[in-house]
């Protein structure tokens, strides 16, 4: 069996639908959420990659490159962000993230 | 000329906008700190600190005196400016018109400022600018210990600006502006302590009072608008004639034009004048400062009333049937107010009563077509009315606020030069021979009793008026015996305090008292004589058939002696009933005592008219504004309204709840929604 373009876009999916889902379905704590940005980013990132495989266009794998720069700044200031919140409120679980209420 | 009516009339309101602008806390505050501090009323009371440079006087601590002296001598320059102009006016018998500027010139509609100055004026600016400036001198020693004196003498100065502007006046529009402004400074100086809730209450009450007989004012001008295309004075003078016997539409038929519309302007007058009905404010006034009810309440406001009359002589003399009515209520008036004042125990009271009463002489005079006696008689009451007013000013300062007589007697010894001055102000009330009040008040008794051969009800006014004077002349020597006379009813300590006030206080009362003995010597052959013809020259008008002046020369010697006999009788009995026996009048008044009560009470006027007018008026607005306003307009309205809103965002705010996961899965459905809209239909 050859792996296909399909092969790598499914995984890529799946990959997707458990980050969005990491998002919505965990309760506990933000450093899950960070987790799950950084999962969906990876699949948009084998999508680039396989894209660019599969047209021979290389602008996929410079764009890939990009995003994972972007993800790495990301995910720095995320958990600067959460560090100083914890200090702040002693809490960095999602439930208690609710100050926006209206 | 002209300059000199420009000044009489405009001086007045310079003072009074400088001492307003630049004499009050306020401003020295804002002088002072270089922002104006909104809690100034309130805090007034304390010594305001510092003084701007150039506003002279005092140090520390204390007001600055500019405004009272600026004021005053504003008016000072303005009164001997008026005898000026009135000798001018009056005996070079010359009219003038002075345009000071274009005013109102809508459709047919014209009035102009325009200062008419004809005897009527010129005896009107005399009275005014006098006392006004007597007040004004005898203020700065009444008032030197209240911390508001600039406001004070503001108001002053714009009553009396406004009064000026009345007198002037050359068309009906522009005297209705005096009408006004004279009204306002009214309300504004009754009410001047206006820490004192009875004050503020009385305040009111002369306003509400004024606007009651002002709409009839009002209506009267309309009317005369409508009949006569003008409300300027000569055009109308001149067209008169042409109105007898035609008929308007009003309150539901069709009367005689001439009559409505001078009725309708006697309503007018008849609330400025405080006649009977419109009368229940005047006592109350008294709240205001005592120099105030000498200026306003005594000489010059009040006869505002009488002086519209006058001005309008060409309209009355058409109007038989509105003279008879002015006949009537000025001897009810006379009658009534002197009934009350017989019993009431505030010096002020008395006098404002007596007041009313004087104002019903002199429209019972013009009610019988002798204008100039009713104008002279308006002269010489300015003298000894204020006289009197601003004497027993000097007595409350003697014993420090206390008005009523019941505390009072005995003050002789201590304030001989005051009790010679009330001696002189209530000679000249009583009609004593030779003082002011002789000539005029004789006149008009005369007058009327002539008149009853024309007028049905001439021979009831007369007995009225007659009554009346006894009546004046108990209750002014009850005044005089209660106050100065008998044993001391003050207590020890106030007697020990009283003192002789300051000359700034007596001199006034020296000028005024020669006034009321002089003035009626002096000018009765001008205002009621043989030059009277001359002397009003075109300011007033009789028709042919009024001959009032001669044939009052015909009057029964009953009649001529009967004011004599009233004085006298007078006399007698409040020396009976204060000196010789004072337990006489409380036996009277225990045994009368519904008749006693019915006095005091003044008639239960003021009882009748709150269960007739005041308190329907007040159920109906507090239901109006807890129902109509409070229920219906805001309930529908803005609260209605705003509840709904509240009602939805409780429902919106549900949304929003804080959770971040909540808005990242919006943010995706949003996003999924877009793409797959842009997926259907294609991005363009």
């Amino acid at each position: 069996m050859t792996i296909s373009l399909g092969h790598y876009l499914t995984v890529a999916a799946i990959l997707l639908t458990i980050g969005i889902f990491g998002i919505f379905l965990n309760r506990k704590n933000v450093i899950v959420i960070l987790m799950s940005i950084e999962l969906m980013l990876l699949a948009v990132n084998i999508n680039l990659v396989a894209f660019s495989a599969f047209l021979g266009d290389l602008v996929g794998q410079v764009f890939a490159l990009l995003v994972l720069t972007v993800a790495a700044a990301e995910a720095a200031i995320g958990l600067a962000i959460l560090v100083t919140y914890h200090r702040n409120r002693g809490t960095i679980a999602v439930e208690d993230i609710n100050l926006m209420k209206g | 000329m002209n300059s000199v009516f420009i000044l009489i009339v405009f001086l007045p309101l310079v003072g009074s906008l400088i001492a307003g602008l630049f004499g009050t806390a306020a401003f020295r505050r804002i002088s002072i700190d270089g922002t104006p501090e909104g809690h100034d009323a309130t805090s007034a009371h304390q010594p305001v600190a510092g003084h701007e440079e150039g506003h002279g006087g005092g140090g520390h601590g204390t007001q600055s005196t500019f405004p009272q002296y600026l004021t005053s001598g504003f008016l000072v320059i303005a009164a001997l400016l008026s005898w000026y102009a009135f000798f001018d006016v009056a005996y070079g018998e010359h009219t003038y018109k002075v345009e000071v500027m274009r005013w109102i010139h809508s459709g047919g509609l014209a009035a102009d400022w325009t200062l008419r100055v004809d005897t009527l004026t010129a005896v009107m600016f005399v009275v005014v600018t006098t006392v006004s400036s007597l007040v004004h001198i005898y203020s700065i020693g009444y008032m030197s210990h209240d911390p508001h004196q600039a406001r004070f003498f503001s108001f002053l100065s714009l009553f009396t600006f406004a009064m000026l502007m009345l007198v002037s006046a050359d068309n009906l529009l522009q005297l209705f502006f005096g009408w006004e402004g004279v009204g306002l400074a009214s309300y504004l100086l009754i009410g001047f302590w206006y820490d004192r809730p009875s004050a503020n209450a009385a305040a009111i009450k002369a306003f509400i009072v004024n606007r009651i007989g002002d709409f009839g004012f009002a209506l009267g001008i309309f009317a005369t608008y409508k009949l006569f295309g003008s409300i300027e004075l000569d055009t109308l003078f001149s067209a008169a004639p042409e109105q007898v016997g035609k008929t308007i539409f009003f309150l539901g038929g069709q009367h005689d034009s001439m009559t409505v519309i001078c009725l309708l302007l006697f309503m007018g007058a008849m609330g400025k004048s405080a006649q009977f009905l419109l009368h229940t404010w005047l006592p109350d006034a008294m709240e205001g400062p005592t120099p105030v009810s000498a200026l306003i309440h005594a000489a010059t406001m009040v006869t505002a009333g009488v002086f519209l009359v006058a001005r309008m002589s060409p309209f009355f003399e058409l109007a038989p049937d509105a003279r008879m009515a002015v006949l009537l209520i000025g001897s009810v008036t006379a009658f009534f107010a002197g009934t009350v004042g017989l019993v009431q125990n505030d010096i002020k009271r008395v006098i404002a009563y007596s007041t009313c009463a004087q104002l019903g002489y002199m429209f019972a005079a013009l009610g019988v077509g002798a204008y100039g006696i009713g104008m002279f008689h308006l002269f010489t009451h300015a003298f000894f009315k204020a006289l009197l007013f601003l004497g027993s000013g000097s007595v409350i300062h003697a014993l420090d606020g206390e008005q009523d007589m019941r505390r009072m007697g005995g003050l002789y010894p201590k304030l001989k030069l005051t009790w010679a001055m009330m001696l002189i102000g209530t000679l000249a009330l009583c009609g004593f021979p030779l003082t002011a009040g002789y000539y005029s008040k004789d006149a008009i008794i005369e007058a009327v009793a002539s008149a009853q051969g024309h007028v049905a009800i001439a021979s009831l006014c007369v007995a009225l008026l007659i009554v009346a004077a006894l009546f004046t002349a108990f209750y002014s020597w009850r005044l005089m015996f209660m106050t100065f006379h008998g044993s001391p009813r003050a207590t020890p300590e106030a007697m020990s305090h009283a003192h002789e006030s300051p000359p700034a206080m007596m001199v006034p009362l020296y000028f005024l008292a020669a006034g009321s003995l002089f003035a009626g010597l002096l000018f009765a052959g001008s205002f009621m004589g043989e030059e009277e013809g001359l002397f009003w020259g075109t300011s007033l008008y009789r028709s042919g058939d009024n001959n009032i002046l001669a044939e009052m020369h015909h009057v029964s010697p009953y009649i001529v002696a009967a004011p004599m006999v009233m004085l006298a009788v007078g006399f007698a009995l409040a020396w009976l009933f204060y000196i010789r026996d004072p337990a006489i009048p409380k036996r009277l008044a225990e045994r009368h005592e519904p008749l006693y009560r019915f006095l005091l009470n003044a008639w239960y006027f003021d009882a009748i008219y709150d269960a007739l007018f005041v308190r329907p008026t007040l159920w109906l607005g507090r239901a109006l504004w807890k129902y109509g306003d409070g229920r219906l307009i805001d309930g529908v309205g803005p609260d209605g309204v705003s509840a709904r809103v509240i009602d939805v965002t409780q429902r919106v705010i549900r949304l929003q709840t804080g959770y971040l996961y909540h808005y990242a899965f919006a943010m995706l459905i949003g996003v999924a929604a877009l793409v797959t809209y842009y997926s259907f239909t294609g991005v363009h």
